[in-house]
């Protein structure tokens, strides 16, 4: 492999790798609070509809990413309804989020636009647009740093850096502020928070609320930014891998980095190359499918390291009697 | 300006009621500032409600909470937090993988940002360490940390959130001997600076050690309150379990057999890496009822555990001569009951039943494999359901009607769905653990005069309860356990419920002698060696 | 006493909440601006009136019958097996195989042998994670999720590398032989003047498929196994007090579950597609959620759950020939219904109790 494809790919590799890394994040703030979110893929595709849809209608995709992360909120709202406030089981209404945006994507789709459930192909001020950075220009001369900057650094949309500085920030927030402070107790030990006299509902709902909003911005990157338009199912499982990778982050932000850039690498591979071939094993495509999904299961049996979630997740919160 | 002489704590006839319990009646307390007040009860008398009430878990149905002297509602536990009031739990409220620092500033920091709210918290808690002797590595996360430790990292929030009152609930039931005496330094540390303390105990030692005045309650009754240097253990013993009468079960002398069931040297290790049986022997014979006395929480539960076939231990277990397994293959319930046991667990909507099952279906719980209810593959309900409605009338279940739930029957017939299950196995032996928890007076009677029938029958009984009335009416021969281990046995006429009360206590000494002083020396040596073995 | 009368908790509950999944459902055909009576007549139109919409219907009711089986055998156990999906599609592997290398003489004997090639395929799929819930405490819904997409990805793997005759294009077996061809009911049952169910692939599994139904009842009411599923899935304390060992039910009933999941296979990929195809489960191992969800576990709700959505189904694909609306139109009324039955129950639940309790207060 020479050098300009390995660019390539690794190029490929974080635009693959955003999507993953916002809807992963997403689903920290929320797990980390206690509620459980298997409907990280329904919000993406919700949001990724509803983004190509106003971005479509009105040609700014701005309108179109703030259509994303209400529509996304929404489904959060859901969410915290079905979970918080009515104590229901997390995991059921995750799925139903996944179904209810699968299927009224398509509806509204069909309805607003009569084209088999897509969207308009986005085009200009619809779409986001690469942002070349200062000097890439000027510096792509440069042997190995040239290329690396102008190429693989530069040249993405402004969701790209977005997801990647939602890192710092998510860490920032997390542990270095009150806020961060209570949202990890909730989810660990909720009757210690509720006895220090904070709401444990007024908490989960503003992890939800983020957790809504950043996977607003992942399905908005999806249909606006990596492709120029909506089309049905077109997550296709990365609400998944993000809650793998979660997983495999073991809820924590910089380790969330590391595990979607390793998923996306996977995914720019696999699209990349079909079947690789390593001095006779041809390893097929479908193991690079399938790997991170395999990685995940082998983290949660605990074989590599034990994946703990937050204490109390999953359970709704009831006051003891 | 508040009154200097008011008393920093004033409850004037607080009353609540959950459901048909009366947890708290017409309670009214004083406890004056800068004083250590105990509140002394048995399980269930009511003590933990009223502190509950005290820090807005609960609203009172009835009555006034006067702080300082002044009125004050407290709707939840940030108003109580606010009224000065900190509470230590007996189930410690901390996040498991925060430091101490982080635990501490937790909804009490001082600003959005973290940095400043820990900056202030490491340098108060220093001070604070040295003020009381209560040190803790601030940067050390919890789970590390021994739940003594954890202990004062709950009276540290307290303290950090100005809490001039502090409420302690059964504070030393998990602590070893030598961290409950740390504790006693901390709190004679902060009743010098003038903080208010209530603690909450059934542990007479505890009351006469450290505090000015004690409450005693009684079946959601405040009994007496008294100075502690006017009263005696003994008399507070006797405040607490009441002169009321016995209920007393007609029963002839027993006329043991054999040892049916021989325990040896029995040791059991929760899932918490706590031993919670530290050497259990005891004997129970044909014919006979052994009576297991003890404050819950001291290795009862785990002792019918063990024996019932769901927790392992290493030891020896003999049934009619024959060892039985304690761990692996051949040691589950069924096992068990295969070799004669038949157990009445201690909570039977936990254990005993399940809940959402009829009747009927409960009444084969635990022997559903027998052959004898099996036609083929299925299960033979059609028996099942004939044999329930004959056990249920000769139980007396009411209403005596199979098909109904298991939890719509009262705590009394409940019971004797599993007394009737358990009984009609004709066992060798019978584990029997709070046969009347929560059951009402008449069931009382009709379940031991059962117990005591089956004893007649010449079948060994080991009976668990915190009821000093029902080990008494109901035992051949009385063990105490204390700490996992057992602390001596009496015969029920040769011994009265105060000598069982210090027993209970881990007090082996004469107890005509200082009671006090006893404890102390039967913990000493165990005090020092758990203090070695802590760090 | 409890809060409510057991007939309210299992009818009532689940009956407002599909009314009010029906009411959104026809709200949102409102919003697009089509009449919800119209589609409601052509749906039951094109699911019910003729014999080939009913083949159909019949057809999609036998795949939800056996994954809202698959979901409800977990549910008892107290566990949420989204795998059904993934169980079923290699299930599906296990009747291609089967099929395409055993010779049989006669299509009962190939349903025979199939279906039992499907059910233990199906539990295996499930042994990992349930293997895993057992003994290693990894949480069986995360790991039967990625075991939906790993058995996506071993199918893809299998049926282009493997499976795929030479020189065909798309990722599917080779056609069945023809002694495994399944009886349809138009065969069974279509005269020479009354030709039944023309064209539609409703066949013999649907006759299993009640039989599981059966099957289920009394293995989970008649038999000491379903007496100790249910036990542990009211309280795992008590299991173990009755000698019940939580290890053993997670694993049998996970297996059970996923045999189910799997024999939804003998439907679609011998008695209809006659070949083992990529998306041969079409979503039904999700639908199993709602269904059982709305029979409450039950074979008789499940039953009736699996024809409603047979109905809905069939009535969808109607919708999507005659009108503007998208079958998608059932995803979403199979989300409200999951939502309302499963997350939600208690927004029903709690008014309705506070109802009973005041109506039991004034009579006594």
């Amino acid at each position: 492999m020479d050098f300009a494809t390995l660019l390539q790919v690794l190029d490929s590799t974080v635009r693959l790798a955003t999507p993953l890394l916002l809807a992963c994040l997403a689903g920290l703030f929320s797990e980390r609070s206690g509620i459980v979110d298997i409907g990280l893929e329904g919000k993406m595709l919700a949001a990724a509809f509803a983004s190509a849809a106003i971005a479509a209608v009105t040609g700014s995709v701005w309108l179109g990413l703030l259509a994303g992360v209400v529509a996304s909120t929404l489904m959060s709202g859901i969410h915290g309804l079905a979970s918080i406030t009515f104590r229901g089981n997390q995991l059921i209404s995750g799925v139903a989020i996944n179904f209810l945006a699968s299927g009224l994507t398509v509806l509204i789709a069909q309805d607003w636009f009569g084209q088999g459930g897509r969207t308009p192909s986005l085009m200009g001020s619809g779409r986001f647009e690469p942002i070349t950075l200062p000097f890439a220009q000027a510096l792509s001369g440069v042997p190995v740093i040239g290329p690396i900057y102008a190429e693989l650094i530069s040249g993405h949309s402004i969701l790209v850096y977005v997801a990647f500085l939602m890192v710092p920030l998510s860490w920032f927030v997390l542990y270095r502020t009150r806020f961060g402070l209570r949202l990890r107790a909730v989810g660990e030990a909720p009757e210690a928070v509720d006895t220090a006299g904070v709401s444990v509902v007024g908490l989960r709902y503003a992890a939800i609320v983020i957790c809504g909003v950043l996977c607003g911005l992942a399905g908005a990157y999806l249909a606006t930014g990596l492709q120029a338009g909506f089309v049905r199912e077109m997550t296709a499982g990365r609400g998944y891998i993000a809650l793998a990778a979660l997983i495999f982050a073991k809820w924590r932000p910089w380790y969330a980095l590391f595990a979607c850039l390793l998923f996306g690498l996977l995914q720019a591979v696999a699209l990349r190359f079909q079947n690789i071939d390593l001095g006779g094993i041809t390893i097929p495509v479908q193991v690079m499918d399938a790997l991170p999904y395999i990685l995940t299961v082998i983290i949660l049996a605990g074989f590599v390291g034990k994946a703990i979630p937050p204490r109390a997740s999953g359970e709704p919160y009831q006051k003891e009697r | 300006m508040t009154d200097p002489i008011a008393p920093a704590i004033e409850l004037k006839g607080i009353s609540k009621a959950f459901g048909p319990v009366q947890a708290n009646k017409d309670i009214s307390i004083r406890v004056m500032p800068g004083t250590i007040h105990g509140i002394i009860g048995e399980n269930g008398a009511g003590k933990s409600t009223l502190m509950s009430i005290l820090y807005g878990f609960y609203k009172a149905d009835a009555g006034e909470v006067w702080i300082n002297g002044r009125k004050t509602e407290i709707p939840d536990s940030q108003a109580a937090i606010a009224a000065g009031i900190g509470m230590v739990f007996q189930h410690f409220k901390l996040v498991q993988n925060f430091t101490v620092l982080e635990n501490v500033i937790l909804g009490a920091e001082d600003g959005p940002m973290l940095g400043t709210s820990l900056a202030r918290a490491r340098g108060e808690l220093r001070a604070l360490a040295e003020e009381y002797e209560l040190s803790v590595d601030p940067d050390q996360l919890i789970e590390n940390l021994s739940v003594g430790h954890q202990q004062r990292v709950e009276i540290l929030k307290a303290l950090y959130r100005k809490a001039d009152i502090l409420i302690l609930d059964e504070p030393t039931g998990v602590l070893t001997p030598a961290e409950a005496d740390h504790l006693f330094r901390i709190l004679d540390n902060l009743r010098a600076e003038g903080k208010t303390i209530v603690l909450i105990t059934h542990k007479l030692r505890e009351i006469m050690e450290i505090t000015d005045t004690v409450s005693v309650m009684r079946r959601g009754e405040m009994t007496a309150t008294v100075k502690t240097a006017e009263t005696s253990p003994e008399q507070l013993a006797e405040l607490m379990v009441g002169r009321k009468v016995l209920l007393r079960v007609d029963k002839v002398p027993a006329r043991p057999g054999d040892a049916v069931l021989r325990v040896e040297n029995l040791r059991h290790v929760d899932s918490h890496g706590v031993e919670r049986l530290k050497g259990i022997s005891l004997e129970v014979r044909a014919g006979e009822i052994l009576g297991i006395a003890g404050v819950a929480g001291n290795g009862q539960s785990e002792l019918l555990e063990v024996l019932g076939g769901y927790a392992d231990a290493t030891g020896t277990v003999r049934v009619n001569g024959k060892e039985i397994a304690l761990s692996g293959p051949g040691s589950d319930g069924g096992a068990r009951r295969a070799c004669g046991i038949a157990h009445v667990p201690e909570d039977r909507q936990t254990e005993g039943l399940i809940m959402a099952y009829t009747a009927w279906e409960n009444t084969v719980f635990g022997y559903h494999r027998d052959p004898r209810y099996q036609s083929g593959v299925l299960m033979n309900n059609a028996l099942i359901r004939e044999e329930a409605q004959d056990k249920m009338t000769r139980y007396d279940v009411r209403p005596p009607n199979p098909q109904l739930a298991a939890r719509n029957f009262s705590g009394g017939n409940q019971q004797k769905i599993v007394l009737a299950r358990e009984i009609e196995r004709d066992p060798d032996i019978l584990l029997i653990g709070q046969p009347t928890r929560g059951v009402d007076i008449g069931a009382i009677e009709f379940i031991h005069q059962e117990i005591v029938r089956l004893r007649d029958k010449g079948k060994a009984i080991l009976l668990v309860s915190v009821e000093l009335d029902e080990i008494f009416s109901l035992s051949d021969r009385i063990a105490v356990m204390f700490d996992g281990r057992i602390m001596g046995e009496r015969l029920p006429d040769e011994t009265d419920q105060t000598e069982l009360g210090l027993l209970m206590a881990g007090v082996t000494g004469d107890p005509s002698g200082d009671p006090i002083k006893a404890v102390e020396a039967s913990l000493e040596d165990k005090a020092a060696r758990e203090a070695a073995s802590h760090d | 006493m409890d809060k409510m009368p057991a007939w309210a908790d299992a009818v009532l509950v689940p009956l407002i909440s599909i009314l009010l999944a029906a009411i959104l459902s026809a709200l949102v055909i409102l919003a697009i601006g089509e009449s919800p009576l119209d589609a409601l007549n052509l749906m039951v139109e094109g699911a019910l009136m003729r014999s080939s919409g009913w083949g159909y219907t019949l057809y999609y009711t036998t795949n939800f019958i056996f994954t809202g089986l698959c979901v409800a055998v977990a549910f008892h156990a107290k566990m949420f097996n989204i795998g059904g999906e993934g169980q079923a599609m290699i299930g599906g592997l296990g009747v291609a195989l089967v099929c395409l290398f055993i010779p049989f003489p006669h299509w009962s004997i190939a349903l025979l042998v199939a279906t039992a090639a499907a059910a233990v395929f199906g539990a295996l799929w499930a042994l990992i994670p349930a293997y895993l819930q057992a003994k290693r405490g990894s949480h069986i819904v995360i790991t039967t999720i990625m075991f939906n997409f790993i058995a996506a990805a071993v199918l893809n793997y299998v049926l282009v590398n493997v499976l795929r005759p030479q020189g065909a294009m798309d990722p599917a077996t080779a056609t069945f032989p023809a002694a495994t061809h399944l009886p349809t009911f138009q065969e069974m049952f279509a005269t020479a003047d009354n030709p039944l169910f023309r064209g539609s692939p409703a066949n013999v599994t649907f006759f299993l498929a009640v039989l599981a139904c059966v099957g289920f009842w009394y293995l989970i009411w008649r038999t000491k196994l379903g007496y100790e599923i249910r036990a542990f899935g009211h309280s795992e304390s008590a299991a173990k007090y009755a000698g019940i060992s939580p290890v053993r039910i997670t694993i049998v009933a996970m297996l059970i579950s996923g045999g189910l999941a799997g024999m939804m296979a003998l439907n679609t990929t011998m008695g209809e597609a006659e070949r083992l195809v990529m998306n041969a489960t079409e979503g039904a191992g999700f639908i199993g959620i709602a269904v059982a969800l709305m029979g409450r576990s039950h074979p008789v709700g499940i039953f009736l759950a699996a024809l409603l959505f047979g109905f809905l189904y069939q009535g969808g694909a109607e919708l999507a020939l005659w009108t503007n609306i998208p079958r998608e139109l059932i995803t979403v009324i199979q989300a409200l219904v999951i939502l309302f039955t499963g997350a939600l129950d208690n927004m029903v639940r709690m008014p309705l109790e506070r109802i009973f309790l005041a109506t039991r207060r004034r009579n006594g």
